[in-house]
């Protein structure tokens, strides 16, 4: 994302224009925009107007509206956003007061404004929104680690892509392959078809161009990690090598950027795993996901080595801050975005506060998460908040038993 | 249509109208139907005179020679000719996997064999003067421990096999020994007979034995196993000594117990919940040959069936017919549960059908759940993550949700409500969630593993 023009005032209101150039900044543009912002984008809006002799017509027409928004709508999928809300300017087709839903484009700029109202309804550009900010613009567009990773077992294949901040479950193959049996073939003949949807699959989503003439056009193909329990993968390889060698040579080209991983069975869950191989550390070493995969492991073993010094779930760890034990010298917040995605303005002040406390007051380290990745999601399962504390602290019993 | 009506029967206007109603019933769709002996299942269970069965799973770390033990067992025991036996060896060695040979009767699959490890289970079946068994092979590589479990729950007893020689015993030990010996403690089994297997390795060294009964003994019974339970052979699968006959080595004069084949037959009737509704986890769904487009095989967990039956299989909740049943690969009129089967079925689209699905009757579903309460025993430290749960063939990602306690081990009372963390060996009550309605109705096992290892395993409540 590019940022075009940042005019935020030191209280903390004012506007940003930025121009998103790829998909994966509509899922940044998803996390800076909140209900009740002013967002100003380029639309079309359907005009209909009705003549004194009673026929309509209808036009659509290029417009510039502004609107207070009232609700998103995010697509992983198709990286597609929708921002309904009530149109503030006036134009000549609209009134105030109408409803319009923004679909935000590719390399077309928007304006978003928050503000702080006169009473503190609003929370405008606080702490966390300025750091996303920062994450959503890429200046140089080097950040771009991206692969592909196919996790499978015997019958089931998950297609998905990751991305800096995001991994999208791009396809599911599922086929039922027959087991082995006395004398038969089927479990390999299964097997084949397995592979070949697998790939055919594959092949399509990458948009991979089969044709031996685009060979010549050097694109650079991302790496593709294929992870398995036992030899599922291994055997896939080979199936595209054979492939490769006979019917498609365009294949030819994919088959450098093929790492195959171990994993501990055909399900997201394992993403984990593949991400920390070896392997794969090599090559996407730095990315910000593998940091947050590294996050949450070194978590959940200080919960397993010294349950004391570790604590998750939003009362226990606000409890810990309170305290003094989320401060200098190793204490680590973390936090999944989702919790900032909240629609109720005190909830995200709440947050906001204890980030602010945490980095500002007690010197510890914050990190906040991306809720669409693996790591993400195993931080939504402890409640989407965690910390690494300084010094063991014992829990009340009461005080969490209140909450069922 | 119509000309050709008219010129058959012109006058008979009623035939006419037949032909044409008969249009209306017409369907793509070639129903097949079977008629049903409506026999009376159980009363023909109790008049049968059959032999006691038994089936027993075999486990152990990798390599430490199951299959080759079971394909020793089988073919000592005449269920296996000389001739397939032969040509598997001249093929082994083909290849230089000369000591595979007896590996490959239950290893059938290409990749097994050229890797020499066993990926899925393996079924096969034997008998003695009183006694029919079915064996059911596991695989000990880690990687393949869900197909172990679909195995162990198959099994009313397990044979645990172990490597003598040195160094590998230490290592399994560490390794699939304990989790699979774990494992079908909480699967339900009682009986476990230990066959010490490669002594000919170590030259029947007694004191070698006693060491791995001590360690393994000790071990066994604090997982859960009864003493009288739990019995050792020493014996070598390659050579063949001690499993149906006895050693004429000299070094292996000292040891005067059962041969691993008495001991087997020492295995007492099992009894199985015979009258209860029908389930049945489909472990295979597979062509049977021109004649059964579609087969489904399995082990009948309680109920009894027959030919003509209309069965639901969920989750799909379609509806099929049973067009024949095999039992053992003998065909048959009816099965009752503890049964290894096969149905061949009609009227039902192999879409709907997946290895893990249960097969019920329409009167008694089972139910589909997305969430479950289960009270488990903690093998590693347990908070709220990801997870897969197991159970038979059925596998499904799934996560911890919610601690509700920690639990006393012996009386069940809660000592801490909502735990941070589990640690091993302890016992909780946890709630799980799945992404996706899985049939599952308690009581019923369940095993939960994450990142390739046994995390938890207990009883859905």
């Amino acid at each position: 994302m590019r940022l075009i023009k940042n005019k935020i005032e030191h209280n903390g209101s004012g506007t940003v224009t930025l121009c998103p150039d790829e998909p994966e900044d509509m899922w940044h543009a998803y996390n800076l925009i909140r209900p009740s912002d002013v967002l100003r984008a380029s639309a079309i809006r359907r005009i209909t107007s009705t003549q004194e002799t009673g026929s309509t017509s209808s036009a659509r027409v290029h417009l510039t509206l502004e609107i207070r928004v009232k609700s998103l709508d995010f697509d992983p999928q198709s990286s597609q956003l929708h921002v309904s809300g009530q149109i503030m300017n006036e134009t000549a087709h609209t009134k105030i007061g109408q409803f319009h839903t923004l679909d935000l484009e590719l390399n077309r700029n928007f304006t978003l404004e928050k503000e702080i109202g006169a009473n503190g309804e609003g929370v405008g550009w606080d702490s966390i929104a300025v750091e996303m900010l920062k994450d959503a613009v890429d200046e140089g567009g080097k950040r771009r680690a991206e692969a592909i990773a196919v996790v499978m077992q015997e019958g089931l294949a998950h297609i998905c892509f990751i991305g800096q901040f995001q991994t999208i479950m791009k396809q599911k193959v599922e086929m039922s392959v027959p087991r082995k049996r006395q004398g038969g073939s089927d479990h390999d003949k299964g097997m084949n078809k397995f592979y070949r949807v697998t790939l055919e699959t594959l092949l399509r989503q990458m948009d991979f161009n089969t044709s031996i003439t685009s060979a010549s056009n050097n694109e650079s193909v991302r790496p593709v990690l294929l992870a398995s329990p036992g030899f599922v993968a291994a055997g896939f390889q080979k199936y595209i090598q054979s492939e490769a060698s006979t019917t498609m040579p365009g294949l030819k080209r994919l088959l450098p950027s093929i790492v195959v991983v171990h994993s501990a069975s055909g399900y997201l869950n394992s993403l984990s795993e593949v991400l920390q191989s070896p392997a794969v550390k090599n090559m996407l070493s730095d990315t910000k996901y593998a940091r947050e995969t590294r996050l949450m492991d070194d978590f959940l073993d200080q919960l397993r080595k010294e349950t004391n010094k570790a604590t998750y779930g939003p009362r226990e760890v606000e409890s810990a801050v309170e305290q003094g034990a989320v401060g200098r010298g190793g204490g680590i917040l973390i936090m999944s975005n989702r919790l900032f995605r909240s629609q109720d303005v005190a909830e995200r002040k709440r947050w906001v506060s204890l980030v602010d406390r945490v980095r500002d007051v007690e010197g510890g380290e914050v990190r906040i998460l991306s809720s669409d990745h693996e790591s993400g999601r195993r931080l939504d399962g402890l409640g989407g908040i965690a910390a690494l504390l300084t010094f063991p602290i014992i829990e009340d019993d009461l005080d969490s038993e209140e909450e069922t | 249509m119509k000309s050709k009506a008219a010129a058959s029967k012109p006058g008979e206007k009623k035939a006419q109208g037949d032909l044409a109603g008969g249009m209306n019933n017409l369907s793509v769709e070639e129903k097949v139907t079977v008629k049903s002996k409506n026999l009376n299942v159980l009363d023909e269970y109790n008049k049968s005179k059959r032999k006691k069965s038994a089936n027993f799973v075999v486990i152990g770390h990798v390599d430490a020679g199951k299959s080759t033990l079971m394909g020793r067992l089988l073919a000592d025991q005449g269920a296996i000719d000389q001739r397939t036996l032969d040509k598997y060896r001249k093929e082994a060695e083909k290849i230089g996997k000369g000591s595979f040979a007896l590996a490959w009767v239950l290893d059938q699959g290409s990749e097994e064999r050229a890797r020499g490890v066993t990926i899925d289970i393996a079924t096969n079946k034997f008998e003695t003067d009183n006694t029919a068994f079915t064996i059911v092979d596991a695989p000990g590589h880690r990687d393949f421990v869900p197909n172990m479990i679909a195995g162990a729950s198959q099994a009313d007893f397990a044979v645990l096999v172990i490597d003598s020689s040195i160094g590998k015993f230490e290592s399994g030990l560490k390794g699939q020994t304990k989790e699979h010996a774990l494992l079908v403690r909480s699967m339900g089994v009682q009986k476990i007979i230990v066959a010490v297997n490669k002594m000919d390795a170590v030259q029947w060294d007694k004191e070698r034995f006693t060491e791995i009964e001590q360690q393994i003994s000790s071990f066994l019974t604090t997982a859960g196993f009864q003493e009288t339970n739990i019995s050792f052979i020493p014996c070598s699968g390659v050579l063949g000594d001690n499993i149906t006959r006895r050693s004429a080595e000299a070094n292996a004069s000292w040891y005067t117990g059962r041969t691993l084949i008495e001991e087997l037959e020492t295995s007492e009737p099992y009894t199985h919940a015979l009258d209860k509704p029908l389930r049945m986890t489909i472990g295979d769904v597979f062509r049977g040959g021109v004649q059964n487009p579609i087969s489904i095989s399995g082990r009948i967990d309680a109920g009894s069936l027959q030919i003509g039956d209309q069965i639901l299989t969920m989750p799909s909740g379609e509806k099929a017919l049973i067009r024949s049943v095999e039992v053992d690969s003998e065909p048959s009129d009816w099965a009752v549960a503890g049964q290894n089967v096969t149905l061949n079925l009609a009227n039902i689209d192999p879409v709907h059908l997946r290895s893990g699905d249960v097969v019920c009757r329409a009167s008694a579903p089972i139910p589909t759940i997305t969430t479950f309460t289960a009270k488990v025993l903690a093998f590693e430290h347990l908070m709220p993550m990801l997870v897969d749960v197991h159970r038979g063939r059925l596998h499904v990602p799934a996560r911890i949700s919610k601690m509700v306690a920690s639990l006393d081990k012996a009386s069940g009372a809660p000592l801490k409500k909502r735990p941070k963390i589990v640690s091993p060996g302890t016992v909780a009550r946890v709630v799980v969630e799945m992404d996706q309605a899985v049939p599952l109705e308690a009581p019923t096992r369940i095993v939960l593993r994450s990142g390739g290892t046994t995390v938890a395993a207990g009883l859905l409540e």
